[in-house]
């Protein structure tokens, strides 16, 4: 039973990071520009198989490496194409339009590399079970959780220490400003959106390397991310990697005793988290 | 009597002769009794969230789980407990009800772009519920092997189950009733209040207008027959899926009411017609259907945002 349950949590976490991942880079987005993107999962899936068609030619690691960062250009273009337009408008046009591209981008996924669920294979390396009593910890799940630590790490570093970042968080309180100051927002924001759309290409090649590959592979993550980050408070990026981790935990937890209800125990705890406390875990009061 | 004033009657009395005589003439431009019944149905689900996206100003991208509820409620009811068409719908109603009061609760206090992720989020819940309850709901597949009842009013019967045009009928009846009740609040008291919220939330607080209170009520009202339509729907199709349930649902209703318009009372309707028949011939067209939506979607918020009747109005 014991193990039972570690293994879930530790199943749990992983999903976790993953929802993490999303909604980070989901979270980026809106607190710089107040635009929702639907499409999150759909960026995600591209990601995923940029990577499956990079990886015959730069292997594994270069898949890895590379992918990401194609998506993230596809997200800067998408930024200077259309998501730019929406600045200033009613948030419902955002949605909208996300929501639009979501399909595009799903649909899009499905003509170029087909509907049918595609292999992505890791190195042999990270394959192998770690230990033979918790059959679970194999190199890969381990892998996916370090890799997506030092990532989450490495972007609160460039936020913290760096020109770019300190420019995005004084962007978050008060954009106007940042602009007085002569700062250029509308590449800020250009850099930002990419930044957010990396973390999904990064998750979306982890969870290709998990799930298998399907045009629809993003689908199921792009909730929760929402959930995560009203559960972490808006505005708050280490409330929605909490948020993340949480209801990635939580789920994991419900399989062992209630598996029907792994999907809708977020929900549940969002609710609480509303009663209890509606700004969220870590959200700043009146930022709701 | 203002010229404009009689515009608007004019433009009320066209729109219910077409939508009276939709049987006689939907064959001839090529359409089915089916699509017209359909097209009715949506266009009161998006008329709802009209009232309050459009006359509230609040942005609810959830309600496609007031439609799912209202047509799970209907559809278990006449499965499970009384093959009665009139009960399960309200079995339906009631359940959307009662949900959105309580989830109104939660969230009436939220504004702009956060209360419409919370309301996404809070729609999943029921979509999760339907998918996975199997032995209940039918899951994925559906809940079906049941058909709306014959109505027997003691004096009359109204055979709404062989006869498409009698069903079409019964629900415009609905629509109709519907669409008088939305338009009489928004001529109260009550839904100038509501204006004045969208306009000017803060004015109207200093004003001494319990605003919460209000959402919450245009809330309940709008998913009341957002749940009715839902209600309608399965009864359409004999058959309640959890796709009706799912945020995609959500966001057809919201590009439907902006497609047409959302500060026209009409709009939704015009938006719902649009949206039905473009999809249901481009579905028919190409496996790609979901790239053209798509499309629709970004070309609509970059290019009409205002809508077909905004875009009237205007000129």
């Amino acid at each position: 039973m014991t193990e039972l349950i570690l293994y879930n949590v530790f199943n749990g976490l992983i999903i976790g990071a993953f929802y993490a991942l999303m909604a980070l880079g989901l979270s980026l987005i809106l607190n710089l520009s107040g635009v929702i993107n639907f499409a999150h999962g759909g960026f995600l899936a591209f990601g995923a198989y940029f990577a499956y068609s990079l990886a015959p030619y730069f292997g594994f690691w270069g898949a890895l490496a590379a992918a990401p960062v194609l998506t993230a250009l596809l997200g800067f273009l998408v930024e200077r194409l259309l998501i730019r337009r929406l600045y200033g408008r009613d948030p419902l046009y955002s949605l909208l339009l996300t929501f639009g591209l979501a399909f595009m981008l799903q649909d899009g996924a499905r003509i170029v590399w087909g509907s049918e669920t595609l292999p992505f294979s890791v190195p042999g390396s990270l394959n192998n079970a770690l230990s033979a009593e918790y059959f679970f910890l194999t190199g890969y799940r381990v892998f996916m959780v370090a890799l997506a630590t030092a990532t989450v790490a490495a972007l609160f570093a460039v936020l913290r220490w760096t020109r770019i970042g300190m420019r995005i968080r004084a962007g978050v309180v008060d954009l106007e400003t940042v602009s007085a100051l002569g700062v250029n927002i509308g590449r800020l924001r250009s850099f930002n959106f990419a930044l957010g759309i990396f973390l999904a290409g990064l998750a979306g090649v982890l969870a290709a390397g998990m799930l298998g590959l399907q045009p629809t592979i993003g689908n199921d993550l792009i909730m929760p991310s929402f959930v995560a980050i009203i559960i972490g408070g808006l505005g708050s990026l280490p409330g929605t990697l909490v948020g993340g981790l949480l209801i990635g935990v939580a789920s994991g937890v419900t399989t062992v005793f209630f598996p029907s209800a792994s999907e809708a125990v977020i929900y549940v705890l969002m609710a609480l988290v509303l009663l209890v406390r509606p700004r969220g875990l870590f959200g700043e009061e009146g930022r709701q | 009597m203002k010229p404009e004033r009689s515009w608007k009657l004019a433009a009320d009395a066209l729109v219910w002769l077409l939508l009276l005589t939709m049987p006689f003439w939907i064959g001839a431009v090529g359409g089915y009794i089916q699509l017209g019944t359909l097209v009715v149905v949506m266009a009161l689900a998006a008329t709802a969230l009209n009232f309050l996206i459009g006359f509230t100003g609040i942005m609810s991208f959830g309600h496609a789980a007031f439609f799912g509820l209202g047509g799970y409620g209907a559809g278990l009811t006449i499965k499970y407990l009384v093959p009665n068409t009139l009960l399960g719908m309200a079995v339906g109603v009631v359940t959307a009800i009662v949900a959105a009061a309580i989830i109104g609760k939660l969230i009436v206090h939220l504004r702009g772009i956060y209360f419409a992720m919370v309301t996404i989020a809070f729609g999943q819940i029921f979509y999760f519920i339907a998918f996975r309850w199997n032995n209940v709901t039918g899951g994925d597949d559906g809940l079906s092997n049941w058909h709306r009842m014959p109505i027997h009013l003691g004096f009359i019967n109204i055979d709404i189950l062989d006869s498409a045009v009698t069903f079409y009928y019964f629900v415009l009846f609905f629509f109709a009733l519907s669409l008088a009740a939305m338009a009489w609040a928004l001529r109260s008291p009550f839904g100038r209040t509501l204006l004045a919220i969208r306009e000017n939330e803060r004015r109207a607080r200093y004003l001494g207008i319990p605003v919460d209170n209000h959402i919450w009520l245009s809330w309940l009202i709008s998913c009341t027959f957002a749940g009715l339509a839902g209600t309608l729907y399965v009864l359409l199709n004999n058959f309640a899926d959890p796709h009706q349930l799912h945020w995609e649902q959500s966001g057809e209703f919201v590009i439907m009411a902006v497609l047409g318009g959302m500060r026209s009372f009409w709009g939704p309707l015009v938006g719902a017609t649009i949206f039905i028949v473009l999809q249901n011939y481009v579905s028919s067209m190409t496996e790609n259907w979901m790239s053209f939506i798509g499309l629709f979607f970004v070309v609509i918020v970059l290019f009409f945002p205002d809508g077909v009747l905004g875009i009237l109005r205007k000129a």
